[in-house]
């Protein structure tokens, strides 16, 4: 399917009513237009394609393929919590945390080979049915990896081990976690892995191990926020995430196992430490093996360690590709580290004019050692902290909480394990707004054209400045959503707006509000976020889609 | 019991404080005495003549900053497998603190050991191992079905 081409929007949306009307099976055809209208980002025809979308009732087969690649998901998560099972059997001595995970493993295992049982096909994925997979594939690994946490007794209820879970995967970093100074060390390393494994992306691994290269490969990878290839085969490109990733494991567990043996810790705590908030520094969620977070090793070298892996797990995954390449001036050309360098920076004078207002800190090394290192965390999307929660609310005031609610909801780089809008897309919204003033200022038969340098010089057209807006304008939709939903809950709005982001954001600050006292509507409404902004919303939407056509179709 | 006396003027609040009192209002408390109880809780890290001490009240933890002489009678610290000492700390609160790059801290002047902590035996079930049993044979035997029936299929 060529889809620059048979995809103009007049003719598409007659095609949509006439096969609604006459054929058979419009169904699948008009699903992958629905996903096409979103990637190449037409809101109209997207909009239009669910409104038909929700009438037809997706066919049985359809089902069917999409349980075989989740049950093969399943299985996948299953394979997983062998690492802490072993782990914690071999290395950590911890029985019972193991059994946990034994457990787990063998409920994933026993769902994944009898939905790749029932559900056994060798057809290949279409669009609609691969964002299908990937959105309910997150849901799944939440419940599922939310079962050993629960059985540790550190946890309320099911639904906060499944927020924790929840907010592993999407690398948030927000915690319902009781008790975390006491947690064994194979469910500490449970909860670090989580990020690893859904920063990455759940299908991504799935793909890596367990798939052929195929068109529903890349329908799935598509599906899990991941637009760019950076090799021509998908599974290749999984493939070097996952290897590129495993490099900077290895090189982030010494250098923080080393700072941690310096700052005296034990030399078994400091590679443990150091493998955790690699893990979760990386891949920008945040979680730290005990409850004061960073806090707790009270060491500027530590900070600065943290600082530059999350600024690396933040970068496009495109652009390690082309530092690993040689191509090292790539670094200083793209679009996307010059958004970042300018956003850090406004972002930062926000904070500061903020701080120095109230006076928070006494002299500017302070300031800038605290404030620096907070904007840093909050705009990469991962959330570490050096002050208490409750010192955002109470301490900083408001105009430096507006620099970091900025800053979260502006986020990291594409393709990366960070969240939020994304400053490719940023850089893109600005490119567009210079070329609309230019076009305003010459005369109205001049030609102008803007291009930015995204690994190769591109030619802005209005379709991705639109794609970009959409998907912009989903996330402050978000943001404003899960704002609305702790005002109603009692908390004031400055916080559920600062909260809200941070979850939608996947960032993982909190100014107090996230508490396992806190209502369950607004646990479920922050795990919502939490999976709709990691997925870029499209597999989410795809979902709705289907279940309405499920249940309400014809 | 451990009670180290420096010279330690008579704390501004007497009564032990919470960590979330301290932390919520951190400018009322900063430069003052202030007595603060808790576990102890992870590695204590030596730096120098001094030593950090995180110390959790249950709510939150705070880092203490002590005298490495002081810290000599912690025999347990808190983690899965122990309960720490439970310990009293006399000291200076600090909302920010210069020394330490802006943390909030408390810098030690006394500790009183309240209580030793203990090792803490997790058990394993005989129920829990039958559990894990029981669904290794489902998962064998769901893979063996699955691998006939798919045999047969192709």
């Amino acid at each position: 399917m060529q889809p620059e081409k048979t995809f103009s929007g007049f003719y598409l949306r007659i095609r949509y009513g006439v096969e609604f009307l006459f054929c058979k099976n419009a169904g699948n055809s008009l699903r992958n237009h629905i996903c096409l209208a979103y990637y190449l980002g037409r809101p109209i025809d997207f909009l239009f394609g669910i409104f038909f979308e929700m009438i037809l009732k997706p066919p049985l087969k359809d089902i069917k393929h999409i349980g075989y690649y989740l049950g093969k998901i399943t299985i996948g998560v299953g394979f997983t919590c062998f690492v802490p099972f072993i782990m914690g059997l071999v290395f950590f001595k911890e029985a019972k945390p193991a059994l946990d995970f034994l457990l787990s493993a063998e409920i994933a295992l026993l769902c994944g080979l009898i939905l790749t049982w029932a559900c056994a096909t060798d057809k290949e994925l279409n669009w609609m049915q691969g964002m299908v997979v990937v959105s309910l594939s997150w849901l799944v690994a939440m419940a599922l990896s939310a079962i050993p946490l629960y059985l540790s007794g550190h946890y309320k209820s099911f639904l906060d081990a499944c927020f924790e879970t929840m907010s592993g995967f999407t690398t948030t970093g927000l915690t319902l976690v009781q008790d975390l100074d006491h947690l064994s060390y194979s469910h500490n390393l449970w909860r670090h892995l989580g990020p690893f494994i859904g920063g990455q992306g759940i299908v991504i691994i799935a793909l890596a191990l367990f798939m052929k290269g195929s068109a529903g490969s890349f329908r799935m990878y598509v599906g899990e926020a991941r637009d760019e290839k950076i090799l021509p085969n998908v599974i290749h490109t999984a493939r070097f995430i996952w290897l590129i990733s495993i490099v900077y494991l290895i090189i982030g567990t010494f250098a923080l196992g080393i700072v941690g043996i310096l700052i005296g810790l034990k030399p078994q705590n400091a590679f443990f430490h150091g493998a955790c908030i690699f893990m979760a520094g990386f891949d920008t969620a945040g979680f730290a093996p005990q409850s004061q977070n960073i806090l707790y090793y009270h060491s500027q070298i530590f900070e600065i360690v943290t600082i530059v892996i999350i600024i690396f797990g933040s970068l496009n995954f495109n652009l390690h590709y082309q530092l690993w390449s040689g191509n090292r001036k790539e670094l200083m050309r793209n679009i996307e580290t010059r958004t970042f360098l300018l956003s850090v920076m406004f972002t930062f004078f926000i904070v500061t004019i903020g701080l120095s207002k109230l006076g928070v800190y006494p002299n500017a090394l302070i300031m800038l050692r605290k404030g620096f290192f907070q904007l840093i965390s909050g705009h990469t999307t991962t959330g570490y902290m050096t002050i208490y929660a409750q010192q955002f609310i109470r301490e900083w005031g408001d105009l430096a909480l507006t620099g970091i609610i900025c800053a979260m909801a502006l986020g990291g780089s594409a393709c990366s394990t960070a969240g939020g809008i994304k400053m490719l897309r940023v850089g893109i919204i600005f490119k567009a707004l210079k070329q609309d003033i230019k076009t305003l200022a010459l005369p109205e038969h001049a030609i102008i054209t803007q291009k930015f340098h995204h690994i190769k010089t591109i030619f802005l057209e209005d379709r991705q400045a639109r794609a970009v807006l959409l998907i912009t304008f989903a996330y402050i939709t978000l943001y404003a959503l899960g704002a609305l939903v702790g005002v109603g809950c009692g908390y004031p709005a400055l916080n559920s707006l600062f909260e809200s982001t941070s979850a939608a954001a996947n960032v993982g600050f909190s100014c107090g509000i996230t508490d396992a006292s806190m209502p369950a509507v607004l646990k479920v409404t922050y795990i919502v976020q939490m999976w709709a902004g990691r997925l870029e919303f499209m597999s989410v939407f795809a979902l709705f889609g289907f279940i309405v056509a499920l249940f309400k179709g014809k | 019991m451990l009670y180290a006396v420096l010279c330690v003027p008579y704390p501004a609040f007497s009564q032990s404080i919470s960590s979330a009192e301290l932390i919520n209002n951190a400018k009322q408390y900063d430069g003052k005495l202030v007595v603060y109880e808790g576990e102890v809780i992870g590695d204590v890290m030596v730096r120098g003549e001094y030593a950090w001490v995180n110390v959790n009240d249950e709510k939150n933890a705070i880092g203490i900053w002590i005298k490495k002489d002081l810290v000599k009678d912690i025999f347990y610290t808190g983690s899965y497998k122990a309960k720490g000492d439970r310990i009293e700390i006399t000291g200076k609160f600090n909302r920010v603190c210069v020394e330490h790059g802006g943390d909030l801290d408390i810098h030690a002047q006394s500790i009183i050991k309240l209580s030793s902590g203990s090792k803490i035996s997790h058990a394993v079930t005989t129920k829990d191992i039958n559990l894990a049993l029981g669904l290794s044979c489902m998962v064998l035997l769901v893979y063996l079905l699955r691998a006939r029936h798919l045999k047969k299929a192709s």
